[in-house]
């Protein structure tokens, strides 16, 4: 395939500050350089690449738009179009960058002590730490509120009860933001791998997400200081709070995902011949799915390109990023089916990024907030009726 | 060491080129970016600088927009730069963009200068080596590989038919790089974010005193015209073999 040099219909590059594209451009040919060439051998064999650990931290995609510690203190659109280009490598690339910037790095700098932050932002910013986020448990999904992990007070300490699953990063990780129920109510803290009690073991059988480490963590009276609570989170909203930030990476980086899917469907239509020579580009179907693609494509990137703006503005809330990761990851995983419909046979194997891609979306379809749940958080905003209680 | 790095912004290679109305040269492209082998200039210049200290100074000359091109040179590392800006270089030649860049290199009294051996859309091969000539600066071409040696520097320089030639140069000296020569680094985002914050110094061609008074000139750009001639053979099989080996060796030059 040709080098990719975006996908730009509505001149929207026009609207992007020399930065924004400058932080796209480089990242892209990280990911062009560096990823897709061992992607496909990754997913195959169902394991992250973790030498690129490094590199990533070196390159300042670990927590980007946070501004302490050495970060990049990109602005938001910077740091979407940073997600953009990863996921368009692949879906699991972005989550673990996702995790470990918006899930890991955000609350501790957020809601973390200054001894907190100060012992692991350095380390998660560099990659030579590994974070992961456990809030989800086998019974409560979109019902966090009804978890039953739990953590008591006991001799100066924390005892901490319960089982998380579908952890991205679980097993890799040197710390665990825990979310727990406490007396006063639900409290996170950071469990660090190793500590007595607290175990981990990777989910296997995935056909989605094969190039990401998911685990699931049991905490069995497993004993943590009391220095290892965050102090300033308190209640559902701390962990809430953190998944509002990767649900708007997710929004960006999906229409990486659709960008792939879409320019390798584009590229063979008009390569590919069928019925006397003629490339199948020119066929009123093949068309109309390309048309819808495009179109769909951009008025992601606008809706995307909106809601940077208004974050950076402080006038972006959990409602309007709903909105934003609900459309996209749907107009993603669109893409992905009609894109591989497009290639007909070729479109099933692993030569082409599609079905990769489209097994991948449909993790980021359900994770981060349903897309049924979603709708709904859209629906409370425009009645005023909450239908998930 | 103070280096310069001298930059062009070209357009990216597979840009859809248009030819300009006037069809004297091409319509500003879409999608422009750094000229190869200048990156690998621009490269081994931080990479000399980690070694033995000092400074790197972009120096471009272009339109407006080559200022993404000189940001991306300062998110690499480059510590400043200077932008001879102007929206039509191409009414100077060779010679005339060789003045403008030494009258502004003249300003830095660099040790070294570094710069692609040529560019991707002009591709010449000649501008480093007059601004060697007009600096009065030992100048090096082709080169592979460059070592700090001394109060000079040892350099590599590829021949042709897999010869090289070592050979050692006083300083300040012009080195025209060979694409490849090194491996490029990608801008961080930290790097992004401080090139905002680095000087760019901006200059014109009148302001350093260089005059449009071209030597050579661009007569015409042109798509490359498609021809198709048929020409029928006669005679016997053997003379149609014979007429047929004949017009591929001598007038085709395929055999």
């Amino acid at each position: 395939m040709a080098q990719f040099r975006g996908v730009d219909y509505l001149l929207i590059d026009s609207m992007l500050s020399e930065e924004e594209l400058l932080v796209r451009q480089s990242v892209r040919q990280f990911a062009d350089a560096e990823v897709m060439p061992l992607i496909r051998d990754c997913y195959r064999e169902g394991r992250f690449p973790t030498h690129l650990i490094p590199k990533l931290g070196e390159l300042g995609y670990f927590g980007a738009n946070l501004d302490a510690y050495g970060c990049a203190g990109m602005s938001s659109v910077e740091y979407g179009l940073l997600m953009q280009e990863l996921e368009r490598a692949d879906s699991g690339l972005r989550s673990f960058c996702s995790v470990q910037g918006a899930l890991v790095m955000y609350p501790i700098l957020t809601y973390g002590s200054k001894e907190q932050k100060d012992q692991w932002m350095p380390r998660l910013r560099t990659g030579s730490a590994v974070g992961c986020f456990g809030l989800t448990e086998p019974g409560f999904g979109s019902n966090p509120a009804g978890m039953q992990t739990t953590a008591r007070q006991d001799n100066g300490g924390w005892i901490l009860n319960g089982e998380k699953t579908w952890i991205t990063n679980g097993s890799a990780a040197d710390i665990a933001v825990v979310w727990a129920r406490t007396p006063d109510g639900i409290r996170g803290f950071l469990v660090e791998k190793g500590t007595p009690g607290f175990t981990s073991s990777d989910l296997h059988g995935k056909m989605s997400m094969r190039a990401s480490v998911t685990s699931s963590l049991a905490l069995a009276d497993c004993r943590v200081p009391a220095s290892a609570m965050l102090p300033g989170a308190k209640g559902l909203k701390g962990p809430l709070s953190c998944l509002t930030q990767a649900r708007y990476g997710i929004g960006w980086g999906v229409i990486g995902a659709a960008m792939d899917c879409y320019e390798t469907a584009r590229q063979y239509s008009i390569l590919r011949t069928q019925f006397d020579g003629k490339p199948i580009a020119a066929h009123q179907l093949v068309q109309e799915k390309l048309a819808w693609m495009i179109t769909e494509i951009t008025k992601a990137q606008l809706l995307a390109l909106h809601c940077g703006r208004l974050k950076d503005q402080g006038k972006l809330d959990p409602a309007h990023v709903s909105m934003l990761k609900r459309n996209n990851v749907g107009m993603a995983l669109e893409c992905a089916r009609l894109s591989r419909d497009l290639l007909g046979a070729n479109g099933i194997m692993d030569e082409a990024p599609i079905m990769r891609h489209m097994c991948n979306l449909e993790t980021v379809k359900t994770y981060e907030g349903t897309d049924h749940i979603h709708a709904l958080v859209i629906g409370e905003r425009v009645t005023g009726i909450a239908a998930y209680k | 060491m103070k280096i310069l790095a001298a930059i062009k912004q070209v357009p990216a290679r597979d840009s859809q080129l248009r030819v300009n109305d006037s069809g004297t040269w091409i319509e500003e492209p879409d999608t422009s970016e750094i000229n190869e082998p200048d990156a690998y200039a621009l490269e081994e210049a931080l990479q000399l600088r980690e070694k033995a200290g000092g400074e790197v100074v972009a120096l471009c000359a272009g339109p407006e927009s080559a200022s993404q091109t000189i940001r991306e040179a300062l998110a690499k590392g480059a510590d400043r730069a200077i932008h001879i800006e102007d929206d039509d270089l191409g009414r100077f030649d060779s010679l005339g963009i060789a003045r403008i860049l030494a009258a502004a290199a003249a300003t830095e009294q660099p040790d070294l200068i570094l710069t692609g051996l040529q560019s991707d859309d002009l591709g010449f091969g000649q501008t480093g080596v007059i601004l060697a000539e007009l600096l009065g600066m030992a100048h090096a071409t082709i080169i592979m590989k460059v070592e700090p040696r001394g109060t000079g520097i040892r350099v590599k320089r590829e021949l042709e038919d897999g010869w090289f030639q070592n050979t050692d140069l006083p300083l300040p000296a012009v080195l025209t790089i060979q694409s490849g020569i090194n491996k490029l680094r990608y801008a961080t985002l930290m790097g992004i974010k401080k090139a905002k914050l680095k000087e760019v110094r901006k200059l014109t061609a009148s302001g350093l005193g260089v005059a449009v008074e071209p030597s050579v000139r661009l007569e015409r750009v042109f798509m490359p015209q498609r021809t198709k001639q048929t020409r029928m053979i006669e005679g016997s099989v053997r003379d149609q073999a014979a007429a047929l080996v004949e017009a591929l060796r001598h007038e085709v030059r395929v055999l």
